[in-house]
């Protein structure tokens, strides 16, 4: 597999930082920016993975079993997570997931048909004390109503 | 970047540089005392740190709040083994989000904190664990880490000492169970994240087979003004054996949540009303959770209390991770309970039957129970199930599942019974009765 020259940097560094012999440690990571980059784990990518870490592919695969961030399949280009854990739950994340879940025609882990979206409810994300949150990928939202939510949704659709 | 304004109650030790321009900066933490406990402490012995740590009273302030400088004492600084420094950044607790401050807003204390660490064991490695989903502080820790190196702060023959400290961030990718901490050392070795049989310990046997020193990002981050200003003066600002301050994570139905930094032992109902602004829309309390999803919940009449490890064991609860989640007399207790056992349920790792049946079967009970399917013999079941995980996995989060459901169904008899008979939940709100 290819990829571009960021990504071949983060993977040379990986294989770096841990103590020698050690570079199984770096599975993790290199799925998870892989992951990034190409949008899902293929069992190709288990594969390059493997052979980069020096390990067996089952050992990449039982790791990709494990973490709840990495996926099988492509997720949407905007992966919404809402928080329903019980700071952001009793603060109304429940109704807010309820309305992604409702606005986007998706539910938990599903995708829309455009590709455009996809929809997970999530387990605490260390945003208690700014309930209810929403990460879109990476970005952290705070206070987020289902106006604000709509908001946010509809400015990533005119950017698409 | 904060994200609530401070508080007047705010001691503020840890966070004192939150707020000032571009407190990330290398610049900003030198003009603010930064790297003269570093300096303090190269010119100590690594015994006097340690016992300098030991007289702080600093516990650890992941959750299980071991004393700190026991804790470092016991990796074996001799052994012909590499030793390694590892951060557990893998902030995940229910109702938790203060370490992400601590690295957003001052990084380089945590980088001092560690280097300090470093110096204590004899170790020149050091590893910061990220929860995959704060991505935006893998970067900027990476910025950090990147700036002390190119000014000397990191790397080979640190400020001309002799003392060589390397540092990286590593990534998790979604797992509640690796902030547990052999966990943890299983996923930085690229395992799946297990947990493993203690003895041995991590500080003699931890990461790749070799002693580790391993605690939480706050309380690496308090190790600089412990070592700069003396461990006594730590101390004194908390009662007995509970040293120093701690950043607590306010949330719930309360008018000022926030990350407030605050005398270990400040009293709870003060913390809600004086700090937290009081309950919102003027409700009447009913239950507090203590210290994170995996603490015994707290009355309403039980919350006039000194928030610190010794008091809080005495109560049958803990103060845990600092995450104080505030409930009004709207709460549905089951609801409650029930979001609870689902979040164990999806983290269980699976290692041990009575966690991974246990959370499942009891998530299913609750289910069922919150949506009128509950039976009055479930009430008591509820409780000994719970009771059956207690003390009979190999990390605590069977435990951490059991004793909050255990205080719960205990506490809150009413708010079961007010469920039986295939009666609507009579707290129930509108989207539930919407998807209904």
């Amino acid at each position: 597999m290819t990829f571009s020259p960021e990504l071949e940097a983060k993977f040379a560094k990986l294989l770096e930082i841990y103590p020698a012999g050690r570079t199984r440690s770096a599975i993790v990571p290199m799925l998870l920016y892989a992951q990034d980059e190409v949008g899902h784990i293929s069992p190709d990518l288990i594969e390059e993975v493997a052979r980069r870490c020096q390990v067996k592919p089952l050992q990449v695969d039982e790791v990709v079993g494990y973490y709840s961030m990495l996926h099988r399949k492509p997720l949407g280009k905007c992966h919404v997570q809402v928080c329903t854990n019980i700071s952001c739950l009793i603060l109304g994340g429940d109704e807010l997931y309820a309305h992604a879940s409702k606005t986007l025609g998706i539910g938990h882990k599903e995708v829309t048909p455009d590709g455009q979206f996809s929809l997970e409810e999530v387990e605490c994300m260390g945003a208690c004390s700014w309930a209810p949150a929403v990460q879109l990928n990476y970005d952290f939202y705070h206070h987020v109503t289902p106006e604000k939510l709509d908001q946010l949704l509809a400015e990533l659709r005119k950017a698409h | 970047m904060l994200y609530n304004e401070p508080s007047p109650l705010e001691v503020k030790i840890l966070t004192k540089r939150f707020g000032l321009k571009n407190s990330e900066s290398l610049d900003a933490y030198l003009a603010t005392d930064g790297y003269k406990a570093f300096r303090k402490a190269m010119e100590m012995t690594p015994e006097q740190i340690i016992e300098e740590v030991k007289t702080s009273a600093l516990r650890g302030r992941g959750g299980a709040g071991f004393p700190t400088g026991l804790k470092w004492s016991f990796v074996p600084r001799t052994s012909p083994k590499p030793k390694y420094v590892i951060i557990n950044a893998d902030e995940s607790e229910p109702g938790t989000c203060k370490d992400r401050l601590l690295m957003e807003n001052d990084p380089h204390q945590l980088i001092e904190g560690i280097l300090i660490g470093g110096r204590a064991v004899d170790s020149h490695k050091g590893y910061i664990y990220i929860r995959g989903e704060y991505r935006y502080l893998i970067e900027s820790m990476d910025l950090a880490i990147a700036e002390a190196y190119s000014r000397g702060y990191l790397g080979k023959n640190i400020l001309g000492t002799g003392f060589d400290f390397d540092l990286y961030t590593h990534t998790g990718a979604g797992a509640y169970e690796c902030g547990e901490e052999t966990a943890l050392l299983d996923s930085i070795e690229g395992k799946r994240g297990i947990p493993r049989m203690k003895p041995p310990f991590p500080a003699v046997v931890g990461a790749w087979a070799s002693p580790t020193l391993l605690s939480n990002v706050e309380t690496f981050s308090a190790i600089p003004a412990i070592i700069r200003d003396g461990g006594a003066a730590f101390a004194a600002l908390g009662p007995p054996k509970n040293g120093g301050t701690r950043l607590v994570c306010l949330s719930g139905h309360i008018n000022k949540p926030g990350v407030y930094e605050l005398p270990v032992g400040f009293n709870l109902l003060r913390m809600i009303y004086e700090v937290g602004g009081g309950m919102r829309n003027g409700k009447k309390l009913k239950a507090v959770v203590p210290g994170g999803s995996s603490c015994p919940i707290l009355k309403a009449d039980e919350c006039d209390i000194a928030m610190d490890f010794d008091s809080l064991a005495k109560a049958k609860s803990m103060l845990g991770s600092g995450g104080t989640v505030v409930l009004d007399e709207e709460t549905c207790m089951v609801k409650f309970a029930q979001r609870i056992m689902k979040f164990y349920a999806h983290e269980s790792c699976g290692w041990c039957i009575p966690c991974r049946e246990g959370t499942t079967w009891l998530k299913k009970m609750l289910d069922r129970f919150h949506s009128g399917g509950g039976q009055k013999s479930d009430i008591p079941l509820i409780g000994e199930l719970s009771k059956n995980m207690l003390g009979r996995t190999f990390c605590a989060l069977g435990d951490a599942a059991a004793m909050p459901t255990i205080s719960i169904v205990e506490k809150f008899p009413e708010d079961f019974e007010a469920h039986l008979n295939g009666k609507p939940c009579p707290y129930q709100h509108s989207a539930e009765l919407a998807m209904a």
